[in-house]
């Protein structure tokens, strides 16, 4: 068992210098440079000779039914080529992740504030936006369902999906429940075993995945009577899957390629802009190219389910967990998205990363006429962790513990079950984590003689020269699935070729594995180079012509397509040694490939790749499947449910004006356990944007939303952490191989997500008192003036 | 889209008066923003960035002449010791790129009573005058009558900003801006405060609190009132927790604010009843220095 430590920025020089460009190796990313420069091509900069601008018109109710939709004003605009209503769509009208309950385009009624309802295609954008504003739509306007005493009385308030036209196995304005008993429950026997009880109502507000480049692709028709996409996506195979039916055309003919992604966090995981700009390019016969404005991208994607979730521990009166009992509701909006999932994260993770002998849970999302919610990094268990964190923190002081011994008490460990019964068979150390963060020398307190205005809450707005701060400390672990659960298959492939080019052995790899800024195109290359031993790797553009890659989600693509790339790159190795033996008969069993050469451990080098290779290339193509997993019990929740688990433990100090409500994070210490860092930088990157965005929910990250009406769809409103409440992010790198992955790898991209929000939270609450059971935690919470 | 852009003050006057519909524009980070939202689709944009004397500042006599399009960089960088108010609430505004950019003639010419150019030119003083222009001739309009509604100024059509006369601090100010992020954010509310020892006034500006950013007037009297009478101004004794307690509760009166999505009115009234304490303090605390280190 190995460990390392590597202990923030200040040591990312040291890694660097210290690698090479193989695994374990820092080399820059390819994109990076272009990025930092502004010279990268993402979705939104592509361009076709002759191409068509496309636009959808949205719905400004949240709920209501369409009377009639007159088009004829919009198609007599000059430069328009088509105006699309759901009359139009050549195949099924309905697609969806994991429910094909979603309308490509609205029929006869609107679900949510900005679905779309109609398409227009355009020679200019300009003319498309004229367009869109003649198309007249008649509605008759409904009160939206939208609090969760509405969506569970059906019978008075109504359905968002009327129950004939249900395709999921919820029912009344429920998409999915899962629920989950273990040990004896919980009942009033349960109960009094426990000393002390603590419960809390805890509420998570609607956060957006804020990435920056806004939904785009480009549809172009084929000469086949097909269609070649151009998209910013996060998984290429599942959105043609869903595309094809609607187009009508066998999925062979629906060809996606991975234009430049600016970021996804889940965002990307659910069609946007693919179906409408394929349906225009099909009816006109030309390319088109669909980019989302701002405030269409906020309404163009789903969001992270916001959450209203009661919870109860009970405890000995020495601090052990006697039983936990949570009800989750989650929000799932207008159509189901990945809620399935979602409720199933939060109730096999929703009690934590703790041993607690007897549990009950109950997680839920509704149908309302609310935005959507699915995919976001972390999601089921950032809501849940926000809660049972909370609850940690309750119990320590009702019992007069120290929060983090309270938590290293009873932290779970390998070999300890999962209230699902699934045992960890793995390492999980939560107690260690902790205690990392713990021991990490703290930030020197506010020297207010020599204030620097610009490190304090307010910074440069100048609300304040020292008064009114206070600082709190706060801890958290938290606990997160890797890859997809519940009896899913998320399997990946990868192509690897090996040739030599100009007298080099240079490798490719070719996945269809969507780069969204976690660095994969990085890791692949760096997986080549140390199993075929050579430095020169390619990465082929991702697209469909090989095999599925599975979702850049989950924090599965190191995992699942890094595995899948492995095997790949060993049988090509095994090839190459093969052709060897073959040609000189060697028989040695110690052979491999290292510095662009055959070489025998023993013995030596033996012959170059380039000598052995000649003109031949070797391509071999190897699908990566990860242990099986079955879906859990409907009732109890038992069942090997998850891939893998992956723990990250925070420290937050924070200073808040106690006066004016404002908050200011001055550090946020990570713990993570990774297994094993293929590439350090990027997993102390991943760590810190991990963190960086359960700030932005702990303190301001929200999309509100009134009367189903969504208020803030723009970067003005809609606040994310500016380097100025970003605070330095020390991150400690713990390297626990699991005998299960390749490499011995966890997945890193969501834990910190997962546990960073209630250290920040827990913080505040030192600082100030206050309860703060509502997350993003606003100025008025602390100041009493909501 | 007819795009003008004239080289002079005079022909940008001109050209106003032939399209008073033509919109200004001088930095462009609200013109810009709004179009990409938007909001309007003007027939004819009127460029003024060619006119270089919008973007030059001169102090007569007791006065800073700043031109409407000189941006907050400069004015942070050149005019942090004539105008420290309105540096301040400079310092405040957007990211580097758009304090390079936006200046107080586009915050005026927007009117935003979230503009944070406001409270700044309100608490310089009732001297402080915004000079417009058009074919017809230039009009000087007071401060006070300025803002005149939500998102609305009371300039002609055919009129444009030249410059803002903002007379030179004689005594100590501050400014201090609520938002939810520690930059780059607009203000949920704002403070802007000034002494003027010379003429025994004081001067504040209230922003995003109301339906135009506006002075506490009952505020402003009451300070001038204890200052005066119990001989603050020249001995710069302390003000003591009373007055400025009573000073906060003055000009939390002084608010209308709304309930939005950037806050609460409640706390809107609580944050500037504590931006009014903190501020007045600061700028006491160096005025009684000033006074101190003069006797
Ligand atoms: C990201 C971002 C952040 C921002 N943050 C802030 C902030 O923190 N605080 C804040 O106050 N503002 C903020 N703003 C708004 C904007 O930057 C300011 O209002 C700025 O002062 C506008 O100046 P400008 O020169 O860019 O104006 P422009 O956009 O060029 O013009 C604004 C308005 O004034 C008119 N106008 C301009 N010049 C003249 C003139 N000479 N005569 C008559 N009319 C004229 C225009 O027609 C238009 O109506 C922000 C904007 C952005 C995009």
């Amino acid at each position: 068992m190995s460990t390392r430590t590597i202990q923030g920025q200040k040591n990312l020089q040291d890694i660097r210098q210290a690698s090479k460009d193989g695994i374990g190796g820092s080399p820059l990313r390819p994109d990076g440079t272009l990025k930092v420069r502004g010279e990268f091509a993402y979705s939104s900069d592509m361009w076709h000779e002759d191409m068509l601008w496309g636009m959808a018109l949205r719905s400004p109710h949240p709920r209501a039914d369409i009377l009639s939709v007159d088009i004829s004003e919009a198609l007599k605009v000059p430069g328009v080529y088509a105006v699309l209503t759901h009359n139009d769509i050549p195949g099924s009208k309905y697609y969806g992740l994991e429910i094909q309950d979603q309308p490509a385009l609205a029929i006869d009624k609107v679900r949510y504030h900005g679905e779309a309802i109609a398409l227009v295609a355009a020679d200019h954008p300009e003319t498309a936006r004229r367009a869109v504003k003649k198309i007249k739509v008649e509605y008759e306007v409904l009160a939206p369902i939208v609090t969760e005493e509405q969506c569970l009385n059906p019978e008075v308030y109504g359905y968002v999906h009327e129950p004939h036209e249900y395709k999921s196995h919820g029912s009344g304005n429920i998409v999915h429940s899962q629920k989950l008993v273990s040990g004896g429950g919980v009942t009033d026997e349960i109960r009094a075993l426990a000393d002390v009880i603590v419960k809390g109502d805890y509420e998570v507000g609607m956060q957006d995945q804020a990435f920056l480049g806004p939904e785009s692709g480009l549809a172009v028709p084929a000469e086949d009577g097909g269609i070649d996409l151009y998209v910013a996506t996060q998984w290429l195979h599942v959105d043609r899957q869903q595309m094809a039916p609607v187009l009508a055309l066998p999925e062979e003919k629906v060809r996606l390629t991975l234009a430049g992604v600016g970021g996804a966090f889940g965002g990307r995981e659910d069609l946007s802009m693919q179906i409408h700009a394929c349906l225009l390019a099909q009816h006109t016969g030309k390319p088109v190219k669909i980019v989302y404005s701002r405030d269409e991208s906020f309404f163009g994607h789903v969001h992270r389910h916001p959450a209203k979730m009661t919870y109860e521990h009970g405890a000995t009166r020495d601090g052990k967990l006697v039983f936990a009992d949570a009800r989750i509701v989650l929000d799932g909006g207008a159509y189901a998205s990945a809620s399935p999932a979602v409720v199933g994260n939060a109730a096999s993770l929703g009690h934590g990363p703790y041993v607690i002998p007897n549990v009950r849970m109950e997680a839920i999302a509704l149908y309302s006429n609310n935005p959507s919610c699915g995919a976001m990094r972390g999601f089921g268990a950032v809501q849940a962790a926000f809660a049972y964190e909370s609850q940690m923190d309750k119990l320590a002081a009702e019992l007069g513990m120290d929060p983090v011994e309270l938590r290293q008490l009873n932290a779970m460990a390998e070999g300890d079950y999962m209230p699902t019964g699934q045992q960890i068979d793995s390492p999980a150390p939560v107690a260690e984590l902790l205690q990392r963060v713990k021991d990490m020398p703290l930030p020197p307190p506010l020297d207010l003689d020599n204030l620097d205005i610009r490190q304090i809450p307010g910074a440069l707005s100048n609300t304040s020269h020292g008064e009114g701060i206070v600082r709190g400390i706060g801890y958290s672990v938290g606990i997160k699935n890797v890859g997809f659960s519940e009896g899913f298959d998320d399997y990946s492939t990868a192509r690897v070729r090996i040739e030599v080019i100009g007298g080099e052995p240079v490798a490719m790899v070719h996945t269809a594995m969507a780069e969204v800024g976690q660095g994969g195109v990085t890791v692949h290359a760096q997986i080549v180079r140390t199993e075929l031993g050579v430095e020169q790797v390619t990465i082929h553009p991702a697209n469909t012509e090989v095999g599925s890659a599975g979702s850049t989600s989950a924090s599965r693509q190191t995992y699942m397509t890094g595995g899948a790339v492995k095997l790949a790159a060993e049988a090509v190795k095994q090839a190459v040694i093969d052709k060897g033996r073959r040609r000189y008969g060697w028989t040695q069993n110690d052979l491999t490939l290292a510095g662009g050469k055959v070489v025998s451990e023993s013995q030596g080098s033996l012959i170059s790749i380039v000598d052995l290779l000649g003109d031949e290339a070797i391509d071999l193509t190897r699908e990566h499947h990860h242990r099986p997993t079955v879906p859990f019990d409907k009732e109890t929740g038992q069942g090997f449910g998850h891939v893998q688990y992956t723990f990250c433990a925070n420290r937050a100090v924070v200073d808040v004006d106690v006066e004016l409500g404002l908050v200011k994070v001055v550090e946020l210490t990570a713990a993570q356990d990774v297994g094993k860092a293929l590439n350090p930088l990027s997993v102390v990157g991943q760590i810190q944007g991990g963190c960086t965005q359960a700030l932005g929910l702990a303190v301001m990250e929200e999309i509100i939303v009134k009367d189903g009406k969504v208020r803030n769809a723009s970067f003005t409103d809609y606040l994310i952490p500016t380097i100025l409440d970003t605070p330095p992010i020390p991150v400690d790198v713990l390297e626990l191989p699991d005998p299960h992955a390749p490499y011995g790898l966890r997945g890193v991209g969501e834990a910190p997500t997962v546990s960073a929000t209630p250290s920040i939270v827990a913080a505040i609450r030192a600082a100030t008192g206050l309860a703060l059971n509502r997350i993003p935690v606003r100025p008025e919470h602390l100041t009493g003036t909501l | 889209m007819e795009f003008l852009r004239p080289a002079t003050w005079d022909e940008a006057l001109a050209v106003k008066a032939e399209y008073p519909t033509a919109l200004p524009i001088s930095g462009g980070t609200d013109v810009m923003v709004e179009m990409n939202f938007d909001v309007h689709r003007p027939s004819a944009i009127l460029d003024l960035n060619r006119i270089t004397e919008l973007s030059q500042w001169e102090i007569t006599g007791d006065v800073v002449k700043l031109g409407a399009s000189v941006p907050y960089s400069r004015i942070i960088d050149e005019l942090s010791g004539p105008l420290p108010g309105l540096a301040l609430a400079a310092h405040t505004v957007g990211s580097p790129q758009i304090r390079n950019r936006g200046g107080v003639g586009g915050n005026l010419g927007a009117a935003s009573p979230a503009g944070d150019s406001h409270p700044a030119l309100l608490a310089a003083g009732r001297d402080v005058f915004v000079e417009v222009a058009s074919v017809r001739g230039t009009r000087m309009i007071a401060i006070d009558d300025f803002y005149v509604g939500v998102k609305r100024n009371s300039m002609e059509q055919d009129e444009l900003i030249r410059a803002v006369h903002i007379p030179v601090a004689d005594g100590p100010q501050q400014f201090s801006k609520i938002g939810t992020r520690n930059a780059m954010v607009i203000a949920v509310c704002a403070f802007g405060f000034a002494l003027h020892p010379k003429n025994g006034t004081v001067g504040t500006g209230i922003g995003s609190a109301a339906p135009t950013p506006r002075r506490a007037v009952e505020a402003e009297e009451y300070l001038q009132g204890v200052l005066a009478e119990r001989g603050l101004w020249e001995s710069g004794d302390l003000l003591g927790t009373e007055v400025i307690q009573k000073f906060g509760e003055l000009v939390k009166a002084a608010a209308s604010p709304i309930d939005d999505v950037r806050g609460t009115a409640d706390y809107r009234r609580h944050a500037l009843a504590v931006m009014a304490r903190r501020t007045l303090t600061w700028t006491w605390n160096d005025y009684s220095k000033q006074i101190r280190s003069a006797a």
